[in-house]
């Protein structure tokens, strides 16, 4: 079974929602970007964010987080019907990734993902290329973090 | 303190290196990326990855550092936009050293808000081989030197 047999076209599928606590924004930023805002909740107050919030690369994070036991759920799903899963292997890279909003501390992100296309890679027959779409949006329901994603497909 | 006018087109920051540990590569698959291939040797030679290999989340994160520590710290930033493009193109393993450098591309002051710089930068990611593993092509908001430090610096 392919990805798009799977998920039509603009199919939208809720992931998994991850909670950032202070604790876990420190936390990251502290090994991967140490930045006033995402380290001190005081420092934070007097910077375009107006308090402390995640690094948009631990929000990115949170999505694959959400993704991996989502899509391992899926594949067993598939199996106790008896259907051959997509196989999917690497990402080579994302594109116009917008962080629409600060993710502040207490903030629940729900993820998404929605299948957006798949394109046969002509130098490998058999294999696709997917595009997906990859969505947050906090307990407000305000829009936190998109991009689109290349996923690739084996046969 | 660097400001918004520190960053003219074509201005470089160089990425000091750093190793990537086997055991930093696994704590941060288990806990955003727990496929097989970031989480054990065997898992990664099983893959068309060919050993123990970073999340691409991970070299992101690790990129984000390198930029942190060769400008974004001494830098009045506030923080970005969004990322235009990012290509993983290589693995990166346990055991590689990463490093490389970033170059401003473009450089325009925000319309609705003047004392913010929109700088576009591009990030090139290099391994110990010198093959590119990862470019980032993204937007760093950076804040204008004031007034009163424009006159500051003019002072002899």
């Amino acid at each position: 079974m392919k990805l798009s047999d799977l998920h039509p076209e603009g199919t939208r599928e809720t992931i998994g929602e991850v909670t950032f606590t202070a604790k876990d924004i420190i936390h990251f930023a502290e090994k991967f970007d140490p930045q006033p805002f995402h380290l001190d909740a005081e420092l934070a107050k007097q910077s375009l964010f107006g308090g402390l919030c995640a690094s948009g690369w631990h929000t990115c994070a949170g999505w694959m987080k959400c993704f991996v036991p989502y899509w391992m759920d899926e594949m067993k799903r598939l199996a106790a019907e008896g259907i051959v899963a997509p196989k999917l292997g690497p990402s080579p890279g994302f594109k116009d990734m917008r962080w629409l909003r600060p993710v502040f501390a207490g903030d629940t992100i729900t993820y998404s993902v929605t299948f957006v296309a798949a394109k046969a890679l002509e130098s490998r027959p058999g294999w696709r290329i997917n595009t997906i779409l990859c969505e947050g949006e906090n307990q407000d329901g305000q829009p936190v973090i998109r991009f689109e994603s290349k996923v690739i497909e084996f046969p | 303190m660097l400001h918004f006018e520190d960053f003219p087109v074509g201005k470089r920051f160089d990425f000091k290196p750093a190793e990537v540990k086997a055991e930093d590569v696994i704590a941060f698959a288990s806990e955003f990326d727990p496929q097989p291939m970031h989480l054990s040797e065997d898992g990664g030679r099983a893959s068309i990855l060919g050993g123990l290999a970073a999340s691409g989340w991970h070299t992101s994160a690790m990129m984000m550092r390198m930029l942190c520590d060769s400008y974004i710290r001494e830098t009045a930033s506030e923080g970005s936009p969004g990322v235009d493009s990012m290509e993983w193109k290589k693995a990166v393993l346990a055991g590689d050293t990463l490093s490389g450098s970033c170059t401003v591309v473009d450089a325009r002051v925000s319309r609705s808000r003047p004392e913010i710089g929109i700088v576009r930068l591009r990030a090139v990611v290099t391994n110990q081989r010198g093959e590119t593993v990862a470019i980032c092509d993204y937007a760093n908001m950076i804040r204008c030197r004031s007034i009163e430090e424009l006159v500051a610096g003019e002072k002899p």
